[in-house]
């Protein structure tokens, strides 16, 4: 710890010149504990340019203070070091995680929530929260190539989550397509949990050379200090420590936390930084300014680099006049960057950022120690050690409690539902497929420019999102998923994580892709209520111990807090994205079948368990029930099996079971191509004895595929080698009807396109403008 | 380079248009910077898609006044071959090298789908003997609306310079129009972007006759000399 540090002069600004009560240091989200370190830290009291600077640096959004210990679980490297996939770049170390995709090429991606500021201005919200992942991504020196989102909103039926969902929506549609990065869509769901607490996480992933990963630290002494991009004004005063506060009724007044954003300055500040760092040695270091702004760029590089660093900002670009120093080091201004150069370089820089019409704007410099030294119009306005704000924010240990409902989830008997009856399924059926979770999402992608950058191999809609790595020159395509379903994670947090990670993976599966790594986003309610705690820790565990068993490490995501609003938090929400590699063209697999006289394979067996399921949802309003188990050998086999068998160019067409079950999986698998139809034949219900549970049951490690007759009998066989079950259940035809027959019984004999139709058209009828 | 394609800030299907023409037609082409002059020995220009300067006041207003536009210009009124896609078509709209204007979809929202077309018998390149009387073609804009004054209207009809319908139509495009020639035949522009759908892993290739069509002359004339 730093003890020097005479009391610094005057601030140039009178009004910054207060005392620092008590008062003060709580409306800056921090604790009397933390002050008192903060003291300790400094051994004088702050100014209060330098308590904003702590409370931002140690707000739960940057210095995961609730999280870091929990975090620590996640296993960040490969265990086998022959695999594909090797961590290039670990979790935390930089501005995004990178993973080897092979032929010397990186691929760096992460996703980050924007929940906060989109709750309270959806629009900006949202097209702020693509900026800033971008910005992530490209501070690698990768060039992104794709986006997708992991969206939640309460109910459709509420007019105010109607405006959340569209000013969301074109929020993403608008910044990302100005950019000209495809979006791949994602996974939306809608809960009356997320009611006033919508969840918009966003990920980008982007492609470069191994050589060319670019590092975020100011390493140097004497080298230049630059701040590249548009001009600092008061928008965004604070955020990250907005981002850390439970959302109320006066959130509304915090609107000048929101930041503005503008994707024409991003694009061609995106442009302009990959030039510059296509110059050889020309940059050092390079981190965007995000949360907490200039703050954190600068003692984040000092901190990493082992530095000191210098800045005046008097030489900040500011577009606002009268700025004082707490405004400028705590501006979230978006689409700017701090980036140190080589020593007698500048010139190079300023030309390409010249060449753009951008500032770039030589602000400081490294020094040597490790301090962080601020001024203003000749005086020192803040002067801290680097590392304290990065590396010495407290870590808590938060009580945990098992919230009540839990054991009556795990004691929860499927008897208090009553049973389905053959002359209901079809209404049960059309109930789930106009559930807007289950419903089709095209009202959202057809916002998405999702084809620019020729790209696009399988469209949003199937399992995973697919582009061709056409932009690197090489033969390799994408794939992107991202799930996780939060009613088994409220039911059991543990378990429910694991669900998350095997249905991303599995959809990657089914779309033909190896997975590689994880980018998570943890959102969570407040986590000093212990039973909030509770379920954080132990989706962490679970999700945890997922990626050791599967070998797929975390590289990197977000954690976001305090989502609570009005009667309570959200459910946890600890949204998985995997980014999988498929190397050959013949491999990418979808969902949709295109072709009658195809055999269809159930694999893993009969459903056999309703709780936490959607029927329960969408036929009796439910959230409850026994999660599904997860068997994560079984999930591995099953997964093994599909990758195989699609590399033997076996497999037409492949979708796994997920929301709303065997029927609903069926279903969709016919809204591809016009007039395909199907008939299914069920041997008996299964191990539950229920109708129900196994049309619409959601127990996992089960997927269904096409395959062609010839090769029924080799799929069958590889199952049984891997222990998978597989059960061939009947055949696509060119009836343009859904047929499926129980122990000889007819259970449903439905039009397809009607399906389909009640399936497109939910979403779209909701958005209708009255 | 044969194909020069204009980068302004704010282009982002430059890389899409160089890559469908040099890598997958085979043509030589490249990229010119919006402040560069365009070089010696080009035969065709494409303006590409994107949002160039934002797509701020009107979609192209700005880029009209880029400095490289009056060598486009003098280009085109020597008959050198011009191809504006999307944001491109935009751009020579504003710029007064096609009639008519883009303005917002009648929807209100971006559309971005597979889009069907019907072509029409525009001219000996242009017509659905040499390229299909169906298409499909990716769009992807939120200000596609095709609008033009009745006597501007009547012209494009008379003259046959419509090249492609809507059908249906996504956007309220007047008379479903999707792409629109100058009457001289040497500038193109559309909405559709044909360079999305030219390789395997596309949902069509459909944009390959529209790209041959557009750059069929290149074989056979002579290159267009810029005037000082």
């Amino acid at each position: 710890m730093e003890t020097t540090a005479a009391p610094l002069p005057p601030n140039p600004d009178p009004c910054l010149n207060v005392e620092i009560t008590p008062e003060l240091v709580a409306q800056h989200g921090l604790l009397p504990e933390e002050y008192e370190r903060i003291l300790g830290i400094l051994g004088r009291t702050p100014n209060l340019t330098e308590l904003g600077i702590f409370s931002v640096m140690w707000s739960e959004h940057c210095a995961y203070k609730n999280t870091r210990k929990l975090l620590k679980l996640f296993p960040t490297e490969k265990k086998d070091k022959d695999a594909i996939g090797q961590v290039l770049v670990k979790a935390g170390d930089e501005n995004a995680g990178v993973i080897d995709v092979g032929e010397g090429w990186g691929v760096a991606f992460k996703i980050e929530s924007h929940n906060h500021p989109s709750a309270i201005e959806p629009f900006e919200g949202a097209a702020t929260g693509v900026g800033g992942i971008v910005r992530d991504i490209f501070t690698m020196g990768a060039r992104p190539v794709l986006l997708t989102n992991s969206l939640r909103f309460g109910s459709l039926e509420s007019s105010q989550v109607k405006r959340l969902f569209r000013g969301v929506v074109s929020g993403i549609s608008h910044y990302g397509n100005c950019l000209g990065i495809p979006n791949m869509g994602g996974d939306v769901y809608f809960d009356d949990c997320y009611e006033g607490n919508p969840l918009v996480n966003a990920l980008c992933a982007g492609i470069l050379r191994h050589e060319e990963i670019q590092k975020g630290a100011a390493t140097g002494v004497g080298n230049p200090v630059y701040y590249v991009g548009p001009g600092t004004g008061r928008d965004g005063l604070g955020g990250a420590s907005f981002a850390s506060r439970e959302l109320t009724e006066e959130s509304a007044e915090d609107r000048p936390a929101v930041q503005k954003g503008d994707p024409f300055m991003e694009k061609l500040l995106l442009e302009a930084c990959l030039e510059m760092m296509s110059i050889p040695g020309l940059v050092v270091g390079i981190q965007d300014m995000g949360a907490a702004g200039l703050t954190c760029s600068t003692c984040e590089t000092a901190s990493r680099g082992d530095s000191g660093i210098e800045i005046d900002l008097d030489l900040v670009p500011q577009r606002e006049t009268g700025m004082n120093s707490y405004e400028i080091m705590l501006s979230e201004s978006q689409e700017r960057m701090l980036v140190i150069v080589a020593k007698g370089r500048e010139r190079e820089l300023e030309e390409v950022f010249e060449k753009w019409d951008l500032h770039a704007a030589h602000i400081g410099e490294v020094k040597e120690g490790n301090r962080m030294v601020v001024r203003q119009k000749g005086v020192v306005v803040a002067d801290l050690p680097a590392k304290s704000l990065t590396d010495e924010a407290p870590i808590y240990d938060q009580p945990a409690t098992e919230p009540a409902h839990l054991a009556m989830a795990r004691e929860w008997k499927v008897d208090s539902i009553p049973e389905l009856g053959q002359e209901a399924v079809e209404g049960a059926l059309l109930g789930l497929l106009t559930h807007p979770t289950i419903a089709s999402k095209r009202w959202i992608w057809k916002q998405y420019d999702h084809m620019v950058m020729s790209g696009c191999t399988v469209e949003p809609g199937s399992d995973a999102g697919v582009v061709k790595l056409s932009i690197a020159g090489i033969n390799k395509y994408l794939a992107i998923a991202n799930d996780c379903n939060n009613r088994f994670c409220y039911l059991d947090p543990y378990t429910g994580a694991q669900i998350a990670f095997v249905e991303c993976m599995r959809n990657l599966a089914c779309s033909g892709a190896r997975a590689l790594a994880v980018t998570d986003n943890l959102n969570f309610g407040n986590p000093n209520k212990p039973e909030a705690y509770h379920m954080l820790k132990e989706c962490v565990k679970g999700l945890a111990d997922a990626c050791a068993h599967f070998d797929v490490p975390v590289v990197g995501g977000n954690v976001s807090l305090y989502n609570e609003h009005g009667e309570g938090a959200i459910d946890p929400t600890p949204v998985v994205s995997m980014v999988g590699l498929i190397d050959h063209p013949d491999r990418v697999t979808r969902s949709g079948v295109k072709d009658s006289g195809l055999d269809l394979i159930l694999l893993g067996g009969l459903p056999d368990e309703l709780g936490g399921s959607y029927y329960l949802q969408s036929a009796f309003n439910k959230k409850e029930g026994t999660c599904p188990k997860v068997d994560l050998d079984a999930e591995m086999n099953l997964q093994n099996l599909l990758i195989g068998q699609i590399e033997e160019g076996r497999i037409c067409a492949a979708h796994d079971l997920s929301e709303g079950g065997l029927l609903v999986c069926l279903a969709e698998m016919l809204f591809d191509a016009h007039g395909i139809g199907a008939s299914v034949s069920l041997p008996d219900l299964g191990s539950s004895g229920r109708l129900d549970t196994l049309l619409f049951g959601e127990s996992q490690a089960r997927a269904i595929i096409a395959v062609k007759p010839e090769k029924c009998d080799a799929v069958i066989q590889a199952a049984k080698n891997l222990g998978v079950s597989a059960h061939a259940m009947g055949k696509t035809d060119d009836s343009s009807q859904l047929k499926v027959e129980v122990a000889g019984t007819s259970v449903i004999n439905s039009d397809v396109s009607g399906l389909k139709n009640a399936w497109e058209s939910a979403i779209p009828k909701h958005m209708e403008i009255a | 380079m044969k194909v020069a394609i204009i980068q302004f800030p704010g282009s982002n299907c430059d890389w899409d248009a160089e890559h469908s023409v040099q890598n997958v037609i085979g043509l030589p082409a490249g990229r010119v910077w919006h402040k560069d002059p365009l070089p010696e020995g080009v035969e065709a220009v494409i303006v590409p898609g994107g949002f160039s300067f934002g797509d701020y006041l009107r979609c192209g207003a700005i880029a009209r006044f880029s400095p490289i536009m009056s060598d486009l210009q003098s280009f085109a009124d020597q008959g050198g071959q011009v191809l504006g896609i999307c944001n491109g078509f935009q751009i020579l709209c504003e710029s007064g090298l096609l009639p008519g204007a883009l303005v917002r979809n009648d929807c209100m929202e971006f559309r971005c789908l597979n889009q069907s077309l019907k072509v029409e018998d525009s001219n000996e390149r242009f017509n659905s003997e040499a390229l299909a009387a169906q298409l499909t073609l990716p769009i992807a804009h939120g200000e596609g609306n095709y609008r033009a004054d009745t006597e501007v209207l009547t012209d494009l009809e008379a003259n046959n310079q419509v090249l492609l319908r809507y059908a249906p139509n996504p956007n309220g495009s007047i008379n479903d129009i999707a792409g629109i020639r100058n009457q001289a035949g040497n500038v193109y522009g559309m909405m559709p972007h044909p360079e999305r759908a030219v390789e395997s892993h596309h949902p069509c290739l459909d944009g390959l006759p529209v790209l041959h069509a557009f750059l069929q002359p290149l074989l056979q004339t002579s290159p267009v000399q810029l005037s000082a």
